[in-house]
């Protein structure tokens, strides 16, 4: 019940803004600039999910960022240096990913290592293992043949919809009935609250926790091959940098505490469109780029204490 | 010295206060007494400045107390000693008696002279503990003891205490009791929040009883007695706890044999349970019976065997005792009974959610009714089973934690400190759950430090000591003095 406060306040905030830069720009509403932005989102929106629930756990992944970066060069070596079918490819991948999760999420849950510090490890090996095996080069898709498929899952629509949102709100659709809905999900919100309880409740906290990390490097997985056609090219050294912060950002805004056992989809959701339409805004009233951090940041801070200030005064 | 008249304090329109008047004089042992949710705790609060009232006065030698926060209170010389642990884990004893005054070189910490200053405060309270010892390496009694030595490195004039012996063995409450004397003739006034009457009586020079929010009537010390406080505090008699003994059914549901845990793994324990009976044992805190049944449980680590029903069961997880019918109240409700921040429905369902479930996804209306069901057959007081267990009172919350497990059917249901801080009321209709269940063939196993609740309850009990069990008592031959004895570990 708390995060529907939380729900509504962003989404006043995202409409605020959404008119006010749409006043001063009528370019905010060109059907172009809404079909980038939105696609944009679709491709965070994934993964943020996917932090949102490690979130909720209480738990954090650093690494998604370098995740995209060593995953989207194996995946253009794949399909580009060793002709393989991008299909199977792209289920390497997403595969892989799980992996590296299921790495996380052991280290995490039974070597009871923090989340901070193994994720932290991660960002930092993941990115350097993609630039060793790239030999810090550029790796891209150019024209390779057979993946014009893939191409258009990054970058077509459908019925004027780009792509990604649609599988954003698939993914979404799905992950609501896991998180509000099933066993599994109220086991995470239980285990975020209080592990130990959980625990005592019967519940297999190890697993539970580990699964989350599972789901988060899987959905990055899938992020990563959206992004990867999305740019097309893959600098191993600049890929996807400080993208886990984007998510961790999201679900924060969104409703999801930090110290476990709070969040919802639809605030992940909101909190990632926040995030993007902040971007476009400082592009598109033509505030100088070098500050769209410093908006972001201002702006994040100011949802989060306005947020804290009116839990305060309920 | 402390007089307050007609205080009153709203939380959302809800009264928790109501025209509440209470005197203190020097020297003088006020018990206030009531049954949980009686407004003690928001009384103690206001005193301590954590809550400001909305209405009424508060004088200190006869000038307005006009406390505002915690700090105001003990620069007057109040300290408050709440229920709820705030003691540092990390520190060491010293270090939590000593936090926020530390005694200091310059800019360095004087280690060596607040550790000496600890040391004759733990001998004071006649605890025999190392002040470099660190906090987290205490027990529950101890950290309490900590937080009381913290209250008397200061000086202080009136010294609130909210439930200081909820878990503190009769050893430690009887050296507790020595103190407050000894404070008390120093001229010291001392407030005394309790559901112990025996303390009460004991100890109190006046009981001030509270009821809804009300006073509900003084006594003065003559006219403390049990019977009398107990009016006081529920308006009406209860009915004295049943003598009758229990026979089990014989049927033994619950046998450890030569089970060895973590605390004490130099220790063998062998014990069983029958269906039908109510098997209690006592000890000190730090006995190892918590350790015991958590390692029953499958929380901790044991070696041994342990056999449900004849079957030898292997349990290394929660789960796996949940799976052979056996479930653990834990003596931590608030840290593991329940997780606090969840709705009662959310915690009755928890460990049983799958059966309201169909490929994963919970039921919902199935399982409002079901928590709904057991919530209204433990009579947990609660306008709705959407509210989040934290704004219960510690009976209630007890009530939902053993709710849960009632759910399931036990076949052995294993109770740790099921009623400490827990109000008369709701005690007696959580015995009279307990023997109901007994009554239906569960083996109930029940650890109490409490030792009335010991020879008021259990039809057999067991003594425990340093992770031994080392006497066993049918309830027609156990009195106070024998399960101390034992307890204490004197050779019956």
């Amino acid at each position: 019940m708390k995060s529907r406060g939380q729900e509504l306040g962003i989404l006043t905030i995202l409409v605020i803004l959404c008119v006010v830069t749409a006043a001063k720009n009528h370019v905010f509403l060109s059907s172009e600039n809404i079909a980038n932005t939105t696609r944009i989102w679709g491709i965070y929106g994934i993964f943020s999910i996917g932090l949102g629930l490690v979130i909720i756990t209480g738990g954090i992944d650093l690494s998604v960022g370098s995740v995209f970066a060593l995953l989207g060069v194996i995946l253009a070596i794949f399909i580009v240096d060793k002709h393989m079918n991008p299909a199977l490819a792209c289920l390497i991948v997403v595969a892989l990913a799980a992996l590296l999760g299921w790495g996380h999420g052991l280290l995490i849950a039974r070597v009871r290592m923090q989340p901070f510090i193994v994720t932290l490890c991660g960002l930092l090996a993941y990115r350097g293992l993609a630039r060793y095996i790239t030999d810090d080069e550029t790796k891209g898709f150019g024209d390779a043949h057979g993946v014009e498929w893939l191409r258009n899952l990054a970058i077509g629509n459908v019925h004027g919809v780009p792509i990604p949102v649609v599988l954003l709100f698939v993914i979404a659709l799905a992950m609501y009935f896991v998180l509000h809905r099933s066993v599994y999900g109220r086991y995470l919100f239980a285990v975020g609250r209080n592990e130990e309880a959980a625990r005592y409740a019967g519940i297999n906290t190890r697993a539970v926790v580990a699964s989350a990390y599972v789901l988060c490097s899987a959905f990055a997985g899938v992020s990563t091959i959206l992004l990867a056609f999305y740019t097309n090219s893959i600098s191993p050294s600049n890929h996807g940098t400080f993208y886990e912060l984007y998510g961790i950002a999201a679900a924060v805004l969104g409703g999801c505490s930090l110290r476990g056992g709070e969040g919802s989809i639809i605030g992940i959701l909101l909190g990632a469109a926040l995030l993007q339409v902040l971007r476009n805004l400082v592009n598109i009233l033509g505030i100088s780029s070098s500050l769209e951090f410093a908006v972001m940041g201002v702006v994040i801070l100011i949802g989060v204490l306005a947020d804290t200030l009116l839990r305060k005064r309920a | 010295m402390l007089a307050l008249r007609g205080v009153t304090k709203r939380f959302g329109g809800v009264a928790a206060l109501e025209d509440v008047s209470l005197d203190l004089a020097e020297g003088e042992v006020v018990a206030v007494i009531g049954e949980n949710g009686a407004g003690k705790s928001t009384l103690m609060k206001i005193i301590g400045g954590v809550y400001v009232p909305d209405g009424g006065t508060a004088e200190l030698d006869g000038s307005p107390l006009a406390v505002k926060s915690p700090s105001d209170a003990l620069a007057r010389g109040i300290r408050v000693i709440y229920q709820e642990l705030s003691v540092l884990d990390n520190l060491d004893i010293a270090g939590n008696v000593f936090l926020g005054r530390e005694r200091r070189h310059g800019f360095l910490l004087d280690e060596v002279a607040m550790r000496a200053e600890t040391r004759a405060i733990l001998q004071r309270l006649g605890l025999d503990l190392d002040p470099r010892a660190p906090v987290a390496s205490l027990s529950l009694a101890e950290r309490q003891l900590v937080e009381i030595a913290r209250a008397l490195s200061m000086s202080v004039r009136i010294l609130i205490l909210d439930e200081p012996t909820s878990s503190l063995t009769m050893e430690e409450t009887q050296n507790l009791m020595r103190l407050v004397g000894e404070l008390k003739a120093e001229g010291v006034a001392i407030l005394y929040v309790s559901h112990r009457l025996d303390e009460v009586h004991q100890i109190a020079d006046r009981v001030v009883a509270l009821r809804d929010g009300k006073n509900a009537g003084n006594l003065a010390r003559e006219a403390i007695s049990r019977d009398a406080m107990i009016r006081l505090m529920v308006g009406r008699d209860l009915a004295p706890a049943s003598k009758v003994k229990h026979d089990g059914t014989g049927e033994v549901r619950l046998r450890l044999d030569q089970i060895r845990t973590e605390r004490y793994p130099s220790e063998v324990v062998d014990l069983q349970v029958q269906g039908g009976e109510i098997f209690c044992m006592a000890g000190l805190v730090g006995a190892g019976r918590s350790e015991l049944a958590r390692a029953v449980f499958g929380v901790d680590r044991y070696q041994g065997t342990v056999e449900v029903d004849g079957r030898v069961v292997k349990v290394n997880t929660p789960r796996d005792a949940i799976n052979v019918g056996v479930y653990l109240v834990p003596e931590d409700r608030r840290g593991v009974g329940l997780t606090l921040e969840m709705t009662v429905r959310e915690n009755i369902s928890l460990p049983d959610l799958n059966d309201f479930a169909s490929l994963g996804m919970v039921n919902k209306t199935a399982e409002c009714k079901y928590a709904q069901t057991w919530a209204d057959r433990m009579r947990v007081k609660t306008p709705s089973v959407e509210m989040t267990a934290l704004h219960l009172s510690g009976g209630n919350q007890q009530k939902v934690a053993l709710a849960r497990w009632l759910a399931l059917k036990p076949k052995v249901l294993i109770c740790d400190e099921p009623t400490r801080g827990v109000d008369v009321g709701a005690k007696a209709e959580i015995y009279a759950e307990l023997r109901a269940l007994a009554d239906s063939g569960v083996a109930i196993w029940m650890i109490s430090s409490d030792m009335e609740e010991v020879l008021a309850v259990s039809d057999r009990i067991a003594v425990m000591h340093e992770g031994r069990v080392v006497g066993s008592l049918d309830r027609a031959e156990a009195t106070e003095e024998a399960v101390m004895r034992l307890a204490v570990g004197d050779s019956a």
